[in-house]
């Protein structure tokens, strides 16, 4: 199994390490909900080296893979957009940012290997940095632990010199607070997460990292997106271009413009279950008393909340904030209602 | 001092002086488990076989079922850790405790490990 850079400072920190796409990565240290806690309240540090870090020197290629505006992506900034296939469907989410001397894509760990092979086949030259390290430095205190990129504003990103180490700063995440994702060469990593830690940072894992980005809204490639799934289904409409979408030069764009023409059958919608019990990833969802509507794509317990969230797939005609549901979970109902996303309102610095 | 025994799914089985035993999860266990948010009891009165699934134990990440590590009906449930489910982690082998049985034949309790056992068996999973 892979290793990222940061695998001795993980083990020296005590943390509790699963598989994940293939890494050895860290679930814990001290325990999910205090690591999730000081997040929201403090500032967390995950390691997020398992995500392929690459870079791409010619914008067009690329853009024709992509339903975001790329090419139109000022130096400086970041945008969240998708890979699709002919369908439509998602083969990965992912960062792009301009970095004016050439622009930096980062990959889902899960994806990277078949992302830098479709893009490839398509013509589009990819460096892959799959060595390099990524930290993410998450809060309200984020900003306190890095002034160095205090000038950087919500999606900017720059090269920045940490204590004498070359980054490459985004302000952005995965958590729904302010903060940033911070990428260096591998074997710099661990000097440079200890640094954020000595600095005042909480040592955070996946298992925290999945519960902020579910109280954020945003969706796990695996859980909540995939192959089959159609970006309009999945919310993520702010992802289209509206200028690519007219001018429909990208894969899958067809089927993106029919999906936004005539709707689709399921939407993904945020649900909040009554009691505390969690519904997890596969249960069932139906209409009370009546048949199955969905599938839960995502489930945890909200720290924050005190309470169980969850993401999945529910019946168009199901999918209005208030809809009242069972989720089925050990044979028998619980009740949930549609609710607005985010679970938790999001505290990017503008 | 009541006598305590072990099972592999990392159950501690206390004997009682009226003759019930009580079982809860290890210190092992719900370390774990980790931060558990939800806890799911059986009905008083429920005749249980041993290994059958009867309580369950939510974490943030994770569902996780209790299994019964005897045979026996059950007697009484702890609504505490209903209550306060994190209780579960402070006081495992103590407060946190999960239900208590009558066992169906209280020779099976033979059947478990004691502490220098479970110690053992604990150190044979690392």
């Amino acid at each position: 199994m892979a290793t990222t850079p940061l695998d001795a400072l993980h083990r020296r920190l005590g943390a509790r390490m699963v598989e994940f796409a293939g890494y050895e990565m860290p679930l814990q240290y001290q325990g999910i909900m205090a690591e999730h806690n000081a997040c929201r309240t403090g500032a967390a540090l995950f390691d997020v080296s398992h995500m392929g870090q690459a870079e791409i020197a010619e914008i067009q290629a690329f853009s024709r893979l992509v339903p975001g505006d790329i090419a139109g992506l000022k130096p400086g900034c970041q945008r969240y957009t998708l890979l699709l296939n002919e369908a439509g469907g998602i083969l990965d989410d992912l960062m792009v940012a301009n970095l004016g001397s050439h622009v930096q894509v980062v990959l889902n760990a899960s994806r990277k290997a078949a992302d830098v092979a479709h893009m490839r086949g398509h013509g589009v030259d990819v460096t892959t940095r799959f060595d390099r390290a990524l930290l993410a430095l998450q809060g309200p205190k984020a900003v306190e632990i890095l002034p160095e990129a205090a000038m950087l504003k919500f999606m900017d990103a720059s090269l920045v010199r940490i204590d004498g180490i070359d980054c490459i700063v985004t302000r952005s995440g995965y958590t729904g607070e302010d903060g940033f994702e911070i990428g260096c060469a591998g074997f710099d990593g661990e000097a440079l997460a200890e640094l954020l830690l000595a600095r005042g940072a909480t040592p955070a894992g996946l298992g925290a990292r999945d519960s902020l980005r579910l109280e954020a809204g945003l969706c796990l490639y695996g859980n909540d997106i995939d192959e089959g799934t159609n970006p309009v289904a999945a919310g993520l409409g702010f992802a289209l271009s509206k200028k690519r979408l007219e001018d429909g030069h990208f894969l899958g764009a067809a089927a993106v413009n029919r999906a936004l023409a005539e709707s689709t059958a399921e939407k993904l919608v945020g649900i909040r279950l009554e009691g505390r019990a969690p519904a997890r990833t596969g249960a069932e969802i139906r209409l009370p008393g009546g048949g199955a509507v969905g599938r839960v794509t995502s489930g945890v317990f909200s720290p924050t909340l005190n309470a169980p969230i969850a993401l999945g797939y529910v019946r168009a005609d199901c999918a209005q904030t208030g809809t009242v549901l069972d989720l089925m979970v050990r044979d028998k109902p619980l009740a949930g209602t549609v609710s607005a996303l985010p679970f938790v309102p999001h505290n990017y610095v503008r | 001092m009541s006598q305590i025994f072990y099972s592999k799914d990392h159950e501690w089985v206390a004997v009682q002086a009226d003759g019930l035993v009580t079982i809860g999860i290890t210190d092992h266990a719900q370390s774990a488990l980790g931060d558990i948010v939800f806890v799911e009891l059986p009905e008083p009165g429920r005749s249980v076989a041993k290994g059958e699934a009867c309580a369950v134990v939510e974490s943030v990440k994770a569902a996780s079922d209790v299994y019964a590590p005897l045979s026996g009906t059950v007697a009484e449930v702890n609504q505490s850790i209903v209550d306060e489910p994190a209780k579960v982690n402070a006081e495992a082998e103590a407060d946190g405790w999960f239900f208590k049985l009558r066992l169906q034949d209280p020779a099976s309790l033979a059947e478990l490990m004691d502490r220098a056992g479970y110690d053992e068996f604990l150190g044979s999973l690392a």
